[in-house]
């Protein structure tokens, strides 16, 4: 019936932050970056993998009323929105301390879980990021 | 007006963060406070107001979900539990610990292994309310 997942989204407050953020220093790269007029169409890749993009969103108008992108926004930097993305690395070690050195602050440090290692930290806006190096086992 | 409500909600999310993360270590109001760029005098009444509860509370129950983690998924003493999650004695543990979660640390681990999810939504969901 479906084959694979090819767009997720979360919010963000701001786009170009977003960017600095997502490609600057996480490392990601864009995958489009258009003005549709009404919307910037913004979604970005893990480096080589254009099947699987996630779209930055902004809230606001048209399609929400103000008073809703302040809802959203407020939910957002309390980190109550819910948006997660979770990456695989071959070497967690290596991807915290790679980040670490470019000034990113986690909010879980490394650590060895049942199901492999991995480390956490939110972007600027209050979604949380997630990189696990899956055991074998799990 | 609203910017500003954005920015105290990311601060104080940053030191719930804090908490999550070094709940462990012997945290208080000031070292909290600073995480937060807020004054000790207005932090528990903002971060009261942001999430409803005031730190204290917050840090007490995040330790509790760990010690409740920890009895079902190691075979580790009660007392090191305790110690490991970050309070520093045992009778204090052993009240907290039945006043949130109705029944005694012992009792609670006679229910068995818990499922693996990730440990972030483990966190996130299995902090008990109180």
């Amino acid at each position: 019936m479906f084959t694979s997942i090819n767009i997720s989204q979360i919010y963000v407050l701001d786009q170009d932050e977003a960017l600095d953020f997502y490609v600057g220093k996480l490392g990601l790269e864009v995958n489009t970056d258009a003005d549709l007029g009404f919307m910037r169409w913004l979604t970005v890749q893990v480096p080589g993998r254009p099947d699987r993009a996630i779209l930055l969103e902004k809230p606001g108008p048209p399609r929400l009323d103000e008073a809703t992108a302040d809802q959203v926004r407020e939910l957002l930097t309390k980190g109550a929105m819910g948006g997660s993305l979770f990456f695989t690395t071959d070497d967690c070690r290596k991807t915290y301390e790679t980040l670490l050195a470019k000034g990113v602050e986690f909010t879980d440090e490394l650590t060895e879980r049942d199901y492999g290692t991995d480390c956490g930290l939110r972007d600027p806006f209050g979604n949380s990021i997630r990189f696990t190096q899956l055991s074998s086992a799990g | 007006m609203n910017r500003a409500v954005e920015e105290t909600n990311r601060r104080m999310l940053r030191a719930r963060d804090a908490m999550d993360r070094d709940y462990a270590e012997p945290l208080d109001v000031p070292a909290l406070a600073q995480i937060a760029h807020v004054s000790p005098r207005h932090f528990i009444r903002v971060f009261r107001a942001t999430f409803g509860e005031t730190p204290h509370r917050y840090l007490q129950r995040r330790r509790v979900e760990r010690a409740m983690f920890l009895l079902r998924s190691c075979d580790r003493s009660v007392t090191e539990i305790c110690m490991e999650v970050g309070f520093t004695s045992l009778g204090t543990f052993s009240r907290t610990f039945r006043e949130i979660v109705g029944e005694s640390p012992s009792d609670y681990r006679r229910r068995g292994p818990l499922p693996e999810v990730p440990t972030c939504f483990a966190m996130a969901w299995m902090r008990p309310r109180g």
